[in-house]
């Protein structure tokens, strides 16, 4: 006698821990084996691009903070490079600096997350490797108070530079978070990186050519654990990326565990590019004067950056009015689904939780 | 640094290959006529000169008059970005051919241009909403997108 399998259709999510926010997978089952995935998204349309049509340019900032919430640093940055190459201004070289100082140590911030809730989901150490993560990003958000007031809406970053200089108790904390944090990042790698659990269900799960990455405009760690050493920071340098020196760490197998294992190589150069910023910077004004009301001249700006997902932009278009015309998202992790389907085909259910993390995508950025 | 490439030099490459399929360009893009931009792709892709292998993004701005598809290419090889253009017609039903079979990427952001733009892409499948529900009404980055009533009201008070 044999046995016969019906396809199963089960759904996950919108609310479930493990899904990131508010994200639905419709998942279709023989026995174990996943042969159809489909995401459902848009459960946290916030119609930010529509609502920017509608704001005076220095109003919008506070919208990108919401977009990618993990990594508002970033998304500020974005926002207000597209903003000074409409308007043709540039901002003081101290200002510079404090941005790369803030969003790199965003990025740490945000990979930490990433690694975090890819252990917590692979379910090995009952959350201990989550909280060590979170214990090392609970600095770096006392850092952004004392820069901004805000952890996590930050709204740091202003069009011609930043809100304003750091404190004076500022360097003593980055100080000693840099003395830390290599510490910190041997013992994450220590506990992890050879554990058998996470080497056997991580390692060799779900690949992603470096062919089909490009092709699914994968960006940042996702395309660079396919063997693609692309960063924007490194194509098109902006603020002063083009100051310091830090390699862009690549992988072969583009599987889970190496999407992970980029994640944790680039926490180390961000720490090596905030140590140059530090022996760089000088005192100097901040932020460029220029009014916050203004209207820019017609036409249409795009600053692609690399954020810690991936590339982000703001495609902004400007009709000579107070507000923008037209304000596109290119989000990260919206991009990091397209290849959804490929990707858990022929895995089971676990896998599928598993590679959720590795991706770290961010419904915030996804939804808009 | 990323070199971005002239519309008026991407032009001048496409004359040879597609005579008529360059509407205009200036310094920062090119116009192609819409029926062509799928052709268009598929060879910037894959002419070694070009190389374009990553759609970076793919969005839409509506000027009333017309709709007007923006097509950011990547080459990762020659590290050069192009701005493609593309204009669609008419209010009820613009559409144009969708380059989703160029690059994978343009899968889901095709979708969300239809979505909330209402800008249709043909010969490709799995057209649907993103980001919005299944039997929502209009596309709400339209310029002349009106919120429709409520069908409740809040009660009095508070």
């Amino acid at each position: 006698m044999t046995l016969r399998t019906e396809p199963v259709v089960v759904n996950v999510g919108p609310h479930h821990p493990s899904t990131h926010g508010v994200f639905r997978m419709k998942l279709t089952f023989d026995g174990e084996n996943i042969i159809d995935a489909e995401p459902v998204i848009g459960y946290l349309h916030r119609g930010t691009e529509k609502l920017a049509e509608e704001r005076q340019y220095t109003q919008v900032i506070t919208l990108t903070d919401r977009l990618d919430y993990v990594s508002s640093m970033t998304n500020n940055q974005a926002y207000v490079l597209s903003c000074e190459r409409l308007v043709g201004i540039e901002p003081p070289a101290r200002g510079k600096y404090l941005r790369v100082i803030a969003a790199e140590l965003q990025r740490v911030a945000s990979h930490l997350i990433g690694v975090g809730f890819f252990l917590q989901e692979l379910g090995v150490f009952g959350g201990t490797a989550l909280m060590y993560a979170f214990r090392e990003r609970e600095r770096i958000l006392d850092m952004f108070e004392m820069l901004c007031g805000a952890r996590i809406t930050l709204s740091y970053m202003r069009i011609g530079g930043v809100l304003q200089d750091a404190p004076e108790e500022f360097w003593p904390s980055l100080r000693s978070f840099l003395d830390d944090m290599p510490g910190y990042a041997d013992e994450m790698q220590a506990l992890v990186f050879e554990s058998e659990i996470v080497r056997a269900r991580a390692i060799g799960v779900a690949p992603v050519s470096a062919e089909d990455a490009v092709a699914a405009s994968f960006t940042g760690p996702i395309l660079r654990a396919s063997g693609v050493a692309w960063d924007w920071r490194k194509a098109a340098p902006y603020d002063v990326y083009d100051q310091v020196e830090f390699e862009v760490p690549t992988c072969e197998g583009g599987d889970n565990y190496d999407r992970f294992w980029v994640r944790m190589q680039e926490v180390r150069q961000s720490l090596r590019i905030i140590e140059q910023c530090c022996a760089q910077i000088e005192p100097g004004p901040v932020r460029a004067t220029m009014a916050m009301l203004f209207r820019p001249p017609p036409g249409e700006a795009y600053v692609p950056i690399e954020a810690p997902k991936g590339e982000l932009g703001f495609y902004l278009v400007s009709d000579g009015s107070i507000a923008p015309y037209r304000c596109h998202v290119r989000s990260p992790s919206f991009m990091s689904l397209t290849l959804f389907r490929e990707m858990l085909v022929g895995w089971k259910l676990a896998d599928a939780i598993v590679t959720l993390g590795s991706l770290d995508f961010n419904m915030g950025e996804v939804d808009r | 640094m990323t070199t971005a490439t002239a519309g008026t030099a991407l032009a001048e490459a496409l004359r040879e290959r597609f005579p008529n399929a360059v509407q205009e360009a200036d310094a920062h893009a090119a116009w192609i006529e819409p029926s062509a931009i799928a052709d268009v792709c598929l060879f910037l892709r894959d002419d070694p000169a070009h190389d374009y292998k990553m759609l970076s993004s793919l969005t839409a701005v509506d000027y009333v008059e017309h709709f007007e598809v923006v097509y950011r290419l990547t080459s990762l090889s020659r590290n050069a970005t192009a701005l493609l253009k593309a204009r669609a017609r008419g209010r009820e039903s613009p559409s144009l051919p969708s380059v989703s079979g160029v690059w994978r990427g343009a899968d889901l952001q095709e979708r969300e241009v239809w979505d909330l733009m209402g800008v249709a892409f043909e010969g490709r499948p799995n057209l649907k909403r993103i980001l919005t529900w299944e039997g929502f009404q209009g596309h709400p980055l339209r310029r002349d997108y009106l919120e429709p009533p409520l069908p409740y009201s809040w009660p009095h008070g508070g």
